[in-house]
Formats: C-alpha cells, sequence, structure tokens
C-alpha cells in the first residue's frame, strides 16, 4: 500500500522513531558508562550525557584488563576462534547431512532425519552433564576444540540447507549426471554455488550463535588463556570484594559487541537474500 | 544396423503403477525420431529411460551397438537438452557448455577448440561470458543445445524443448534445431506434445498413449492412414471428425441418416456399426452432396475458414476446413460431401483402423 498523506507519514515515522529509541536507549547508556569513571557511575541519578574518560577506559582495558581476568585482545581473539570454529563447523556438518538427506535413497532415510529433528529437543543446556564428561574424558577441556565440538551438530542449520536443496530443480542434477558429474562433484561444482547465498545467511546466524555462548565456555574452560568475551563480562561483575567497575565492564560489552556487528553489516545485503530468495 | 535399438521395454514404479508397457523400436543413424502423445502419456518416461535417468524395469536399450540398461548416463554417450534448460545459474555461457568435456578430462585447447565451434554454429560467440540470468529465453535454449553438441554424442535427447519459447520464436527454434540436427546427422529422439511440431520436424513418429506405442511410422503415413482411431484423432488440426455409421449392401456403401454414400472400396467387417472418420480438409461445399452440416460456429482466418457444425438432425459434431472465406451465419444448413477414398473406419470396440 501507499500512500502519501502527511498526517499518516507522521504517524508512521513517530513511530519508528519510538521503536528505535527503545533499542537503541540500552546501548546508549552502555556509550555513556564506558566514558565516566567508575565513582560518578555509583552516584544517583546516573549521568545520561557523554562524559570525558572514554578514551582512558579503552586504553585502560585494552592494555591491562579488568582485575584478574586475561588481557582483552586474547579473549576477544579467543572468542572469534570458538564463533568462527562454530560458524564453519556447523555449515560444514549441515550441508553434507542435508546433502545425504535430500538427494540419497539409503535405508533408514527417514528415521535419520528424524532422529536430526529430535536433537533440537537437546541443546547443550539440557545435555551439559553427560557432554561435560564426554568431553572431559576425550582430554578436551581448555581448548578451543572442547570449545566448540559439542555445539557444532546442528538441526536447524540442516533443516535450512534441506529447504534450500529441495528447491534446486532436479534438472540440475540430471543435467550434471549426464555432464559426468559424480555426487562430490555436483556437491562442489553446482550445489554449493547455487545455494551459497543461504550459506552465507547462515553464517551470519550461527556466528553470532557462536559469539555469544556463554554457560558451555563457563563450564568447560577453567584456565584463563581460554576465557572468551562474554564470559568474561560476567565474571568481572562478579570480582569479589570490590564494587564491580562498571565503566570498565560497560566498555568491555561495547568491544564485545563490535565483531557481530561487523559481521551483519558486512553480510547484510546477501543474508537478507538468502532468507528471502525463491528463484534459483 | 540400428544406432538406438529399444527392446520391449517396460517401466514400473514402486507403487505398482506401469507408465510404459513393452515399446520396441530400431531407431537408424541420423534419424530423427519425435516421441508424441498428450500429457502422462510415458514419452519422458521413456526418453529418460534412455537418457538413463530412470531405471528401466525390464527389456533392452543399446546405443551405437552397446546395451546400455546399467550404465550411468554420462557412460551412454547421450546428450540431453532438457524443457527449462537446467542451465548451470552460477557457471558462465562457456562453462556451462564446457563442464561435461572438463568433466571428462578433455584437454583444454580441445574444450576451448569445440565450444568455440559450438558457439560459432549457435551464433552464442558475444554471449560466451554472460550468466544464465542475462539471457533470453531463445539464447538459454541454444547454450543448452550447444552444451549437447560439444560432447559429439552418438544421440541427442530433447524433453519439450521449445515449450518454454513463446510462439514466434518456436516456429524458429524448430528450423535451427532441424538444420542443425541435419547438419550434424547425430541420431536425436525428440519428446513433445505439440503435434505440428512433431510432424514438420520428425523422420518418424511414435504415437504414445497410456504407456503404450500406439502407431510408429513417417508423418505422411501417420496422417494418411492413422492405425487407431486416437492416431487418428491426434493427428491433424482441427481434429479429424468421427461418426458412427451403418454399413449396408454388404459392405459397399454406408448409411448416414437418410442419405448412402458408395464406398470406393468394399468394407468387410464382423460388426455392422462402425467408426467413420474424414478430416476437416477433405469436406468439399456441394450442392448435391449427402450430408447436411447445421452451422453453429464461423471462424474466417484470412485465408481459410473453420466451420463448427453438427450433422443435421444431431449432436454430432463435425468440423471442417475451407481455404477460402465463407459467409455461413449460425444455424444455415450446409450441404457437403467427402471424397470416399479419404474415408477412415474403425471398430467401435477396439478402435482399430478396418480399411
Amino acid at each position: 500500500m501507499i500512500e502519501n498523506r502527511p498526517v499518516s507519514t507522521f504517524i508512521s515515522h513517530a513511530i519508528l522513531i519510538a521503536g528505535i529509541a527503545i533499542v537503541i536507549f540500552p546501548i546508549w547508556i552502555t556509550i555513556v558508562a564506558a566514558s565516566h569513571d567508575a565513582a560518578r557511575l555509583l552516584q544517583v541519578p546516573l549521568p545520561l550525557g557523554l562524559g570525558d574518560q572514554f578514551f582512558d577506559n579503552l586504553k585502560y582495558v585494552l592494555g591491562k584488563g579488568v582485575g584478574d581476568s586475561a588481557p582483552l585482545g586474547l579473549m576477544l581473539f579467543n572468542s572469534l576462534i570458538m564463533a568462527l570454529m562454530i560458524a564453519f563447523g556447523k555449515i560444514a556438518i549441515s550441508l553434507l547431512s542435508a546433502y545425504a538427506i535430500v538427494y540419497f535413497d539409503f535405508r533408514f532415510r527417514m528415521f535419520f532425519f528424524w532422529m536430526i529433528f529430535i536433537t533440537l529437543m537437546l541443546p547443550v543446556e539440557v545435555r551439559i552433564i553427560p557432554t561435560y564428561a564426554v568431553v572431559a574424558d576425550l582430554g578436551m577441556l581448555d581448548s578451543y576444540w572442547g570449545l566448540t565440538i559439542p555445539l557444532i551438530a546442528s538441526a536447524t542449520a540442516t533443516f535450512m540447507f534441506r529447504q534450500t536443496f529441495l528447491s534446486v530443480p532436479d534438472e540440475l542434477l540430471e543435467a550434471a549426471r549426464i555432464d559426468g558429474a559424480g555426487p562430490m562433484r555436483f556437491f562442489f561444482d553446482i550445489l554449493l554455488p547455487v545455494s551459497r547465498t543461504s550459506i552465507a545467511a547462515m553464517f551470519v546466524i550461527l556466528f553470532i550463535y557462536g559469539w555469544n555462548q556463554y554457560l558451555w565456555p563457563l563450564i568447560v574452560t577453567t584456565d584463563k588463556s581460554m576465557v572468551t568475551i562474554v564470559m568474561s563480562i560476567k565474571g568481572m561483575m562478579e570480582a569479589l570484594e570490590e564494587t564491580p567497575q562498571w565503566d570498565y565492564i560497560m566498555m568491555t560489552s561495547l568491544l564485545a559487541m563490535i565483531p557481530p556487528v561487523i559481521v551483519v553489516i558486512l553480510m547484510q545485503k546477501i543474508f537478507v537474500k538468502g532468507l528471502t530468495e525463491t528463484e534459483k | 544396423m540400428s544406432h538406438i535399438q529399444i527392446k520391449n521395454i517396460e517401466k514400473v514404479y514402486p507403487n505398482g503403477y506401469k507408465a510404459i508397457h513393452g515399446i520396441s523400436v530400431d531407431i537408424e543413424e541420423g534419424e530423427f525420431i519425435v516421441l508424441v502423445g498428450p500429457s502422462g502419456c510415458g514419452k519422458s518416461t521413456l526418453l529418460r529411460m534412455v537418457a538413463g535417468l530412470e531405471t528401466i524395469t525390464s527389456g533392452e536399450v543399446s546405443i551405437a551397438g552397446r546395451k546400455v540398461n546399467d550404465l550411468e548416463p554420462s557412460q551412454r554417450d547421450i546428450a540431453m537438452v532438457f524443457q527449462n534448460y537446467a542451465l548451470y545459474p552460477h557457471m558462465t555461457v562457456y562453462k556451462n557448455m564446457a563442464y561435461g568435456l572438463k568433466n571428462l578430462k578433455t584437454p583444454r585447447d580441445e574444450i576451448d577448440r569445440r565450444v568455440s565451434e559450438a558457439a560459432k554454429l549457435l551464433e552464442l560467440e558475444e554471449l560466451m561470458q554472460r550468466k544464465p540470468k542475462q539471457l533470453s529465453g531463445g539464447q538459454r535454449q541454444r547454450v543448452a543445445m550447444g552444451r549437447a553438441i560439444v560432447r559429439k554424442p552418438a544421440a541427442f535427447l530433447f524433453d519439450e524443448p521449445l515449450s518454454n519459447l513463446d510462439a514466434k520464436l518456436r516456429v524458429q527454434m524448430r528450423l535451427v534445431i532441424k538444420n542443425l540436427q541435419t547438419r550434424l546427422g547425430t541420431t536425436t529422439l525428440y519428446v513433445t506434445h505439440d503435434q505440428v511440431e512433431a510432424m514438420t520436424m520428425a523422420d518418424r513418429l511414435i504415437i504414445l498413449k497410456d504407456g503404450i506405442a500406439e502407431q510408429i511410422g513417417t508423418p505422411m503415413t501417420l496422417y494418411d492412414k492413422p492405425q487407431t482411431r486416437f492416431v487418428a484423432g491426434f493427428i491433424g488440426s482441427p481434429a479429424m471428425n468421427f461418426i458412427d455409421v451403418e454399413l449396408t449392401d454388404n459392405g459397399s456403401s454406408i448409411k448416414l441418416g437418410k442419405n448412402k454414400i458408395t464406398l470406393s472400396e468394399k468394407l468387410k467387417h464382423t460388426a455392422n456399426i462402425v467408426t467413420m472418420g474424414f478430416r476437416p480438409e477433405h469436406i468439399k461445399l456441394d450442392e448435391n452432396g449427402p450430408i447436411g452440416l447445421k452451422v453453429l460456429l464461423t471462424e474466417n482466418l484470412g485465408a481459410e475458414s473453420v466451420i463448427h457444425a453438427a450433422l443435421a438432425g444431431t449432436d454430432s459434431p463435425i468440423t471442417i476446413r475451407l481455404n477460402k472465406r465463407i459467409n455461413a451465419k449460425n444455424g444455415d444448413i450446409l450441404k457437403v460431401s467427402v471424397e470416399p477414398k479419404k474415408l477412415h473406419f474403425f471398430d467401435t470396440q477396439t478402435n482399430l483402423r478396418i480399411n
């Protein structure tokens, strides 16, 4: 519906601006808090305008780390490795399992399909103790493998890729068969390039999922060198005996937000295309 | 020796549905064979069985003297053009055409040579670096054909390749395909549901209905001597007229209402009632003609006119085609006659030809 009436334009803009304000406000508070010193943040009322400590806080956080936690650079690096391993691992495994389910006719195909479906009901939180035991037995505690492998199997991504593959016309497979492409060649030469937008969309979703992991890293890592940034923020707030250093914590939160934001901004176009594209 | 030999092949789907009932045909090298029939008759299934995209339940297919029942499509030495072209959307025209050769580990310069040869033949040279999305329907069609010819296969298989094109382009591409095939001399199996396409392109036609080959023959044989009522009605446009008539005078004439038509040859048949067929274009206006028609609708096409009418006194629809303009109003009665030699007779039960 396209209308051109000043009143409705005004109302729709007002609603949009209100919505943006609600979303933006906590982020603004984070920025504000990161720009004052710790003492100011303990006084009531909380400031709503920017302070002058922003760059000092930034320098401090990047340089020394907060309290007794690891340096921020290392935590950011750990988080990045974890998020990338989860995203790529999930995409690789889901692509292969979706490929098997869609294109191969094997015994118990539907059984396996439903098995994968059922794992939707078993997220890490539910199976945390047995999973921990397995990871511990495999000697993967305090390692990137331990952080990521239990999170890699993904029913959601498998379903998403299944849908993508189902929308690829059968003739493409038949043409490839006549052109002499075997299963793996068809997969790499035809199917992957044709599905690249959905793969990109999945990457965005999974990168953020991996980046935001909190509970599992908290349990599986004890070594300070394996700490991720998301879990460290919580750790800072629980620093014993001291009042939390809100200025540094907020600065850390800001920094923790940046990588996912970059990923979303860079891949936004292709992300939307991947979720909405119907024509292959 | 025949080039493609189809021996009594059958297709039964796992759910028990029998799509193809024992079809046999020998195809000579360089022949252009068209498989034609209404939708669901099994023509695409038959083609896909030859291509290797459907398994063969029983019977045998051999291509160039080699039994191919258990070979992968790529090993059968065939190339196929699909209805929706099935071009790889992410590859350029060049890569689309080269992909099959690349998989056969053909040397690069050989690929280059063959692709540019095909591109020249199909006037695709300007488009080699484009993606399929940037091409028109006709151009995509030509790329799909290019992909088939670079392989230099023993046989081309076409699965309704023109049905996604507009009418004008279709006529044009029909000629392109036919010329190309004649020039390359490659044995071709071509599926279509369009009988004009079938008649104009084929060396021989296979008319399929419900998985059975009703008749196999040249277009003119099928037009002049259709072996079943189905073939008679399927070939020719507008379709043949059918009326049930009574044989009289010991089979030397037929009774049509009050009138009699003397036959050119005596017709012997066990039943007295037979189905008579005659083509719309074989009807002449004739003041003293034995057949009276009540006009229902006249279509003047300029050079010719098609009149939809009913046999006077009945509801039996009759279509006639005259190669001149005519002013006939609805309800007018036209007197017409048919040359006895152009009459076709079929059994009312078996629908098989009896004259």
